[in-house]
């Protein structure tokens, strides 16, 4: 049973300027940003839905689309950079048949990359869900992939 | 438990917390910051838990489980207190014998000691350890004695203090004037004075005053800030109500970026304590002074730790930046005065008022005060987390705390200042740690990030690092960056590619001006330091790649090739399997494969599975 | 009594209110400065950076946006200075690149002298959008409905309607057309239909009862009616006729 816009809203008092914590905690709960659910945030915060929609585009942490039962993130920042992040991330790509920022057909995984998860000892990071994969290799890629579901 | 009504019975609390420990008795610090969490720490610790159930040590033993204790390259760091026995690399099999010889013997488990690469020296207390020796750590050090979720592990070390000598002892403009005098420096990149923006804000008009704690840490390959708050939250927090009593607020905020789920966690946590025991809330220690703080989360957007962007989103607004001809001090959060600060600056408010300014500002170099902490990340062999004192070397950090490059390579450059700041070369490495004397040597402090790079780093291909992710981060509002960036980025593209122009350098320097000069904020305003630093040290290496078609440092896929050596190569096979082309060719067991060139795409899967380094670059 | 101060602007001394902007007082004072994003009747946005001026205080220079800089006693401004010029032709070569063929930016690079762009052209070379928002904030500041905004961030940045869809909020008054500086807003007028194409609406125009022109959209009208609670009846003889 997932939690309806009204109660998440509820939570912040109904205060316009938290429109970036709403929305988050609409994206946790739902693992994307429904066109209904921000219709209705509008509606209910009495913020113009262009509004909305601006900030819903603005940020990274928001999806539009349905996002895949895994969430993979390959941790890009100068450190992992240094160590070949970039070679991880392409080998990704090529094996999920997606680049950055998509999810696979089968709603499997979505392949995203973020900033310095601050595990830079351990770069190039992966985090899948809340697993920490630490020096990750181009050749560890396709037994990392086959663990889930 | 009631709230303090007054700094006494604070006192009184804090006596009867200490009277109830034993400090002698064996307490077995376990750290479980991001770093040591992605090495499994959470196994170290149920395995603590368990092994000391087992034998029923629970009235005799102690077990903290702590923020980050910055030695990240080492993790699951473990140190047992009183003697401070420092162990690293810590499995969950090694418990057992922990617990009977450390713990009960007092005997030390050899092979998790730290031991020098180059001397061969075994370390046993954390104190000596290289990597700390060198350090002040007189902020971050605290993570390692306190459970950032236990108010009373923070007051047993002396926690509020501060704060309670500043409501009840010091008037606002006192506070202010010891802030100055301390010389303390912005720590989130701006190293503007501290106590002159609480002056300003202080003095500003307006009905309602705001405190912010910016804790948006952008810049890739730094991770302090998050470090800080995961650790220690209320030290950040007593900062922030020194700062709102002294310039006259009652409302703050604690941005956190979105993708530091604990910091939220946990300061959330801290707030929460902290009002119930009357240090935060209405009516704080009985003084009358009343401060409310909120958290809230940022969108992931790097922008957004510029101080006007932040505030738009807390406005509920997308982080845009708009022009600080009037400065947020006087016209910020719904355009009201507010005091923006960084979350280590904030956390070093407490220690300045305990000891004083004059005690603080005999640390450090004439133009900085204090400590800074830094991320020293990369192709350095000590990654993590260190504080020294601002005057330190970059040498000393590098070699003395660093310890020197991994892998025997040679060093290059070292990064400072995150996507803001510039690549500092050999010939630097003398240079002291300062906020003036990096800006004058190109760089800049920036939040304290520090990427140390060697022979095998490109630094175009660095260069382009940077602006692909200030492009991706810009908010777009403004011409010069929106637009600029991106060509600056084409240019450095085409320039990896073997496809540069000889105009492309004067182009660059170009774009690099107006940057400077006509963007919004300093998002665009800083981009073009990477490349001004790289062509200002690096400039041989623009000129291989555009005038020969050649990477000397062996990165850029286009200008490189991967090659079989052959009298490495015994034919093992796992090469062919790995190359998604098809490129390479096993011939036969003992004889070396062959790679196909035109197949190759440069991906690198060989040479990474390659064991043997029978795969070379050129 | 409005406060005044003296000020510096091209070494002449020009006295004028305190708090204002550096581009107001040059104008009023027959001082061209350029601009693509600003607008009297909205409030400045800073976006362009066409309009930087070179300003001197305390012996050292920087540049600010015209639009926005408040003017304060004893400031020097100069408003064409070589630093200024330099950096309006790079502004003006980075807008060739992204929107070549109107005919405002071909003004602006004509009298700046700058032949051609120095970069690859063929991003948005059809596009004529130059990101100035002076739609979004008049749909905003002005008419008040919100109908559309910028989305997306960076290179990405554009003007929409929500989702890309219709945009419901929309009364098809066509401030938006009439205020862009680039003509890259479609609007057409057919019959008794109006279409907006870039926002993806559509909408039914007003007779006359006694010319018989179709004179604005029904929805504006009503927006109108409601707002400022006019009677029923108030819109149906155009202005012209009344």
């Amino acid at each position: 049973m997932t939690t309806d816009i009204e109660t998440i809203i509820d939570r912040f008092q109904g205060d316009k300027a938290q429109l970036v914590s709403i929305l988050q905690d609409i994206q946790a709960e739902y693992y994307y940003l429904p066109k209904d659910a921000l219709e209705k945030v509008s509606q209910i915060l009495d913020i113009p839905l262009s509004q909305v929609y601006s900030v819903a585009t603005f940020f990274r942490a928001f999806s539009l689309t349905p996002r895949g039962r895994h969430l993979i993130k390959v941790c890009l920042g100068t450190a992992c950079h240094v160590r070949g992040a970039a070679r991880v991330l392409e080998k990704m790509e090529r094996d999920l048949e997606v680049s950055r920022g998509e999810t696979t057909d089968d709603l499997k995984f979505t392949l995203e990359t973020v900033n310095c998860v601050g595990a830079c000892a351990l770069g190039p990071m992966v985090i899948v869900d809340d697993e920490y994969f630490g020096q990750m290799k181009t050749d560890k890629v396709e037994a990392l992939l086959t663990q889930y579901e | 438990m009631s709230r303090l009504q007054s700094p006494q019975e604070l006192e009184a609390l804090r006596k009867t917390i200490i009277g109830r420990r034993h400090p002698d008795q064996p307490c077995i610090t376990i750290c479980n910051g991001t770093g040591c969490h992605a090495y499994k720490s959470e196994k170290v610790i149920s395995a603590f838990s368990e092994e000391i159930e087992r034998r029923g040590l629970g009235a005799k033993v102690d077990m903290k489980v702590t923020g980050c204790h910055g030695f990240c390259e080492r993790g699951p760091i473990v140190v047992i207190y009183p003697s401070k026995v420092f162990y690293q690399r810590v499995a969950p099999e090694d418990i057992p014998d922990i617990v009977s010889q450390t713990v009960l013997d007092n005997k030390m488990v050899d092979k998790l000691l730290y031991v020098d690469p180059f001397s061969g020296e075994k370390f046993l207390y954390e104190d000596e350890v290289p990597f700390y020796k060198r350090q002040q750590r007189l902020i971050f050090g605290n993570n390692g004695r306190i459970d950032p979720t236990s108010i009373n592990d923070y007051l047993a070390i002396g926690g509020y203090a501060a704060l309670s000598k500043a409501l009840t002892k010091m008037s606002p403009q006192q506070i202010i004037k010891e802030i100055k005098q301390s010389g303390l420096r912005g720590r989130g990149g701006g190293g503007f004075p501290t106590g002159v923006k609480w002056e300003s804000c202080r003095k500003a008009k307006g009905e309602t005053k705001y405190v912010i704690c910016n804790c948006d840490e952008g810049d890739p390959g730094a991770y302090m800030d998050r470090s800080l708050m995961e650790g220690n939250p209320h030290s950040v927090l007593e900062g922030m109500t020194i700062g709102a009593y002294a310039i006259g607020s009652n409302r703050g905020y604690v941005y956190v970026r979105n993708e530091y789920p604990l910091a939220v966690k946990n300061v959330t946590i801290a707030i929460k304590q902290a009002e119930e025991y009357g240090l935060l809330g209405e009516n704080i220690l009985g003084t009358g002074f009343d401060f409310r703080v909120t958290v809230n989360r940022g969108g992931g957007a790097f922008v957004c730790g510029e101080s006007t962007a932040l505030m738009a989103s807390l406005e509920g607004r997308v982080g845009e930046p708009r022009a600080k001809y009037v400065h947020t001090v006087e016209k910020g959060l719904w355009n009201q005065p507010s005091n923006l600060n960084n979350v280590e600056t904030w956390a070093n408010v407490p220690l300045i008022i305990l000891k004083g300014a004059d005690w603080y500002n005999k640390i450090g170099t004439e133009g900085s005060k204090g400590t800074k902490i830094f991320s020293l990340v990369g192709k350095v062999n000590n990654t993590g987390l260190v504080e020294v004192p601002m005057g330190i070397t970059l040498r000393e950090i590098i070699y003395d705390i660093g310890g020197g490059i991994r892998g025997g390579k040679r060093f290059k450059a070292v990064q400072t200042g995150g996507p803001s700041g510039g690549f500092l070369p050999e010939s630097l490495t003398d240079l002291p740690v300062d906020f003036d004397e990096l800006t004058k040597a190109g760089s800049m402090m920036g939040s304290g990030g520090m990427i140390v790079m060697d022979e095998n780093t490109c630094m175009i291909d660095m260069a382009k690092y940077f602006l692909t992710f200030l492009e991706e981060e810009s908010c777009g509002k403004c011409l010069p960056c929106r637009e600029g960036i991106k060509r600056m980025r084409e240019i450095l593209a085409d320039i990896t590619r073997g496809e540069g122009r000889d105009e492309d350098i004067n182009l660059l320097k170009r774009l690099s001006v107006t940057l400077i000069d006509t963007s919004l904020c300093a998002l665009g305003g800083t981009a073009p330091n990477p490349i001004l630093t790289s062509l200002r040290y690096f400039k041989d290496e623009y000129e291989a790649h555009i005038k020969e078609k050649r990477c000397p440092a062996g990165v850029c896929k286009e200008l490189i090739s991967y090659f079989i050596i052959e009298d490495k190569c015994p034919g093992c096979g796992l090469c062919v399997k790995a190359c998604p082309q098809e490129a390479i060719t096993f011939v036969a067991k003992k004889k070396p494969v062959i790679l196909d060139q035109t197949k190759c795409i440069k991906c690198g899967a060989c040479y990474d599975i390659c064991k043997l380094g029978a795969v070379g670059v050129r | 009594m409005k406060e005044l101060t003296t000020l510096t602007i091209d070494n002449r001394k020009i006295q004028a209110e305190k708090g204002a902007t550096i581009l107001r007082v040059a104008r009023d004072n027959g001082i061209e400065i350029p601009t693509l994003c600003y607008n009297e009747a909205l409030e400045p946005y800073g976006a362009c950076r066409l309009c930087v001026v070179e300003i001197i205080r305390d012996g050292r220079s920087r540049l600010v946006a015209s639009c926005l800089y408040p003017i304060e006693e004893g400031l020097i401004v100069k408003t064409a200075s070589e630093r200024v010029i330099a950096n309006r032709k790079m502004l003006v070569e980075l807008l060739l690149a992204r929107c070549s063929r109107e005919k405002a930016i071909q003004d602006l690079a004509r009298k700046l002298g700058v032949e051609k762009t120095p970069f690859r052209a063929e991003y948005l070379e059809h596009n004529r959008c130059i990101l100035c928002a002076l739609c979004v904030r008049t749909c905003q500041e002005v008419v008040g409905v919100s109908a559309i905004s910028l989305v997306n961030r960076g290179v990405e940045k554009e003007v929409a309607p929500p989702f890309l869809e219709t945009a419901k909020a929309c009364i098809g008054c066509g401030s938006c057309v009439y205020i862009c500086p680039t003509q890259c807003i479609e609007m057409e007028d057919i019959g008794d239909t109006r279409i907006i194409h870039n926002w993806k609406v559509e909408f039914k125009l007003k007779k006359c009862k006694v010319c018989g022109n179709y004179f604005a959209p029904e929805a504006q009208l009503e927006y109108i009616r409601k707002k400022w609670n006019l009677p029923e009846d108030f819109f149906d003889v155009c202005p012209n006729c009344r």
